[in-house]
């Protein structure tokens, strides 16, 4: 008898042992398998062939440096020097960097003896040091005539009949019959502080402090915030703009889903029906993700950053009504039996039998979702137009001001964690505050 | 006997006077509250293309406009479900790889940054940084830098979400892991295991329950975030929603099936995960905390 009772634990056991033995093995298969899948059905093979590398480079160069161009029209014959080629960088009429000296010949240093010289008559040429000397002339009828030293054609020239491009570590060198260009790269940021049309451009740190102190902080600051390139006061008041949806979103929806919970705990409102409607109804907004809602809302109210808190707001009234009822089914009796016995109204109950022992849980379910929406509401701006993330979203596609790409980026980073730091701090605060403990 | 009868009475004022003070204080925190309420609703509304008064009315145009579009041509859309479902499948497929690669990379993070079981213990603030930082980034500012260096398509999505959720659900991991009870690794330490052994034995089995359960609430937000961004260019129902928007009025019906499809997937997505996680978490005295 006992020999059989044994025999059916261990047919047990070993059944259990082998269940556990297919999921060890049959659960990372599966996984396994799934992402087998998925890397063909996204084509991934096909995308290695399509990665850009010169699209990476170009963005990763462009975030830590900055090139300043040197062009002549070849038919006016003008010179004109610009940081990043753009208009809003370029130095005044005759003016130029000392690496640059303009005249009847312009001399470009590009350092380590790299040395492009445009001369008159639409002749440029470009000392190599250890190869030699290039020499190229441009023409209407005959496009770019090229001269180079003796020997076969490095791959860093790119030679063709109406278009010469040249590429050194030192810099680039584009002739083209329209137009002579010269770029040299810089580390940094430049023109992040003061633009070149502000007098305080290149000076440095210590006699800015002098002159601030000498009562022209005012114009310092104002040549600084109104910087054209990097467009200071724009971005402070998208970062504003884009914790202001988090903030007007994520509080809207705290106060608007606070009442509707009440109607949705089993122990506040008796009538089912009541309870089954509200559900549906915090399910609905939450099942309708804020994508459609934004271009709901969009429709209605134009882009903005309007659009983005009620897009927010109307989300999170599903989100915060599901939880704050589900805390209110969980409160203790006890407290408002406690406050009824001393004779209370039914509001005089809510309020000092059940609020004080929710707030915690509200509180910090609100807390965390005011920094978790300061991301949302980042993603929301990208599509209706409010804040950082419109400004994210128009530099790249420009794809070209990549420093300001990353720029955004940093401080998009910074913002979230301020935003999640700042959140921390007043949950402790409050929470420890409302003497309720967590 | 007068001693304590003013004593009684200082008391009392005393605690008046805080209540007073309290009162006062919850008064004051309230009108701040209002007011940044108040001023922010008008700033918002000020920098709005369209106000917030004039718009309520427009409020429900649009959603009737393609209700009613979608109920003249209600024949159509059964058409229009089989011509989307691949791409809301897409969208899925995105949310999902990417919840399993960033859960994995979250395992692994939040195994390292756990006190008592990292690996390099020196090394544990360095990788809580770089868990904050990777929960910091907006998927969205990934994706676009993605989208222009691969082109578009579901990868640079995947990725995005991804890299978010490992930092996401490593802290959340990181939380499980401290709960751990510590006595089967210091077992299989004893035998010789090696970390990894001690962690996928040891450790795993104990916090796998709570790891799926939250891996699950992620897919669940994570399909949505792969919907946005298809509408920035990342392929899957978003994509095809900026275009059936993009058609204009008279076009809408393809616009209502698409929001359909997606209201109804994220609803059963949502009701079977959290049947799944009522059952995973079910009958267990785990404290889950109610976030997320």
């Amino acid at each position: 008898m006992t020999m059989t009772a044994t025999d059916t634990l261990k047919l047990e056991a070993d059944g259990i042992f082998r269940r556990k033995r297919l999921l060890a093995f049959g659960l990372p298969l599966l996984i396994l398998l799934y992402l087998t899948y998925t890397f063909f059905s996204f084509d991934v093979p096909g995308l290695i062939k399509r990665f850009e590398i010169d699209n990476a480079r170009a963005l990763v160069a462009d975030s830590y440096s900055y090139k300043t161009h040197v062009a002549r029209d070849n038919r006016t014959g003008g010179v004109e020097v610009a940081i990043e080629g753009e208009r809003k960088g370029t130095y005044p009429e005759g003016e130029a960097p000392d690496w640059v000296s303009l005249g009847e010949t312009t001399r470009i240093d590009l350092e380590d003896g790299h040395v492009v010289t445009f001369l008159p008559e639409q002749v440029v040429t470009y000392d190599i040091p250890g190869y030699g000397t290039i020499h190229a002339q441009t023409s209407r009828s005959k496009g770019v005539v090229t001269t180079l030293p003796e020997g076969d054609l490095p791959e860093w020239i790119n030679k063709s009949k109406n278009r010469l491009t040249i590429t050194t570590e030192a810099g680039r060198l584009t002739v083209t019959r329209n137009r002579t260009e010269v770029f040299r790269y810089f580390t940094g940021w430049e023109l992040f502080f003061f633009t070149l049309d502000s007098p305080y451009h290149g000076m440095s740190f210590g006699n800015l402090v002098g002159r601030a102190f000498d009562g022209e902080a005012g114009a310092i600051w104002n040549d600084f915030w109104n910087n054209k390139m990097w467009r200071h006061s724009e971005v402070v008041w998208a970062l504003f703009e884009t914790i202001l949806m988090a903030f007007l979103g994520t509080m809207g929806a705290a106060i608007v889903a606070l009442p509707l919970a009440f109607l949705a705990a089993k122990n506040f409102s008796p009538l089912m029906a009541v309870r089954q409607v509200m559900r549906r109804f915090f399910d609905f907004f939450r099942g309708v993700d804020a994508l459609i809602w934004t271009i709901v809302l969009a429709r209605a109210f134009g882009p903005g950053p309007l659009t983005g808190a009620l897009a927010i707001l109307i989300t999170d009234t599903g989100s915060f009504g599901k939880m704050f009822s589900e805390a209110l089914e969980n409160v203790d009796e006890k407290q408002i039996e406690g406050v009824q016995s001393t004779g209370a109204k039914p509001v005089q109950r809510y309020r000092f039998g059940v609020i004080p022992q929710v707030t915690p849980v509200l509180l910090s379910q609100i807390l965390y979702y005011l920094e978790s929406n300061t991301r949302s509401a980042t993603i929301i701006g990208a599509i209706t137009g409010g804040g950082i993330g419109l400004l994210l979203t128009q530099a790249m596609i420009t794809q070209k001001d990549w420093e300001e790409v990353s720029y955004y980026i940093v401080l998009v980073i910074l913002m979230v964690m301020a935003m999640d730091w700042f959140s921390g701090w007043l949950r402790r605060r409050l929470i420890a505050g409302s003497e309720s403990g967590h | 006997m007068t001693e304590i009868h003013g004593n009684i009475e200082e008391m009392r004022a005393d605690y008046l006077a805080l209540v007073r003070r309290k009162r006062l204080m919850d008064g004051i925190l309230l009108i701040v509250f209002i007011a940044l309420m108040v001023s922010g609703f008008m700033i918002a509304d000020d920098r709005n293309a369209g106000g917030f008064w004039d718009g309520i009315h427009r409020f429900f145009d649009f959603p009737k406009e393609v209700l009613s579009e979608a109920g003249e041509k209600v024949t159509e859309l059964p058409a229009h479900f089989v011509k989307f479902f691949p791409s809301l499948i897409e969208t899925i497929n995105i949310a999902g790889a990417a919840t399993l690669i960033g859960a994995m990379g979250a395992m692994i993070l939040s195994l390292l940054a756990t006190r008592g079981l990292a690996r390099w213990p020196r090394l544990i603030p360095v990788f809580r940084r770089l868990m904050d930082i990777m929960r910091a980034i907006p998927e969205i500012v990934i994706a676009l830098v993605l989208i222009f260096v691969m082109g578009g398509g579901p990868v640079p999505a995947m990725i995005a979400i991804a890299f978010h959720t490992a930092g996401a659900l490593g802290k959340l991991f990181s939380e499980v892991n401290e709960n751990v009870s510590l006595k089967p690794v210091e077992g299989l330490s004893s035998v010789g295991a090696n970390w990894a052994q001690r962690m996928w034995l040891g450790v795993i089995p104990q916090v796998s329950p709570n790891y799926l359960s939250y891996a699950l609430l992620r897919f669940e937000i994570n399909i949505r975030a792969s919907a946005i961004l298809g509408f920035v260019g990342a392929g899957g129902i978003g994509y095809e929603l900026k275009n059936a928007m993009s058609w204009g009025k008279g076009q809408y019906d393809e616009a209502a099936a698409i929001f359909l499809l997606l209201f109804f997937s994220i609803v059963v997505v949502d009701q079977i995960s959290s049947h799944f996680r009522e059952q995973l978490t079910h009958g267990r005295k785990d404290k889950r905390k109610v976030t997320a």
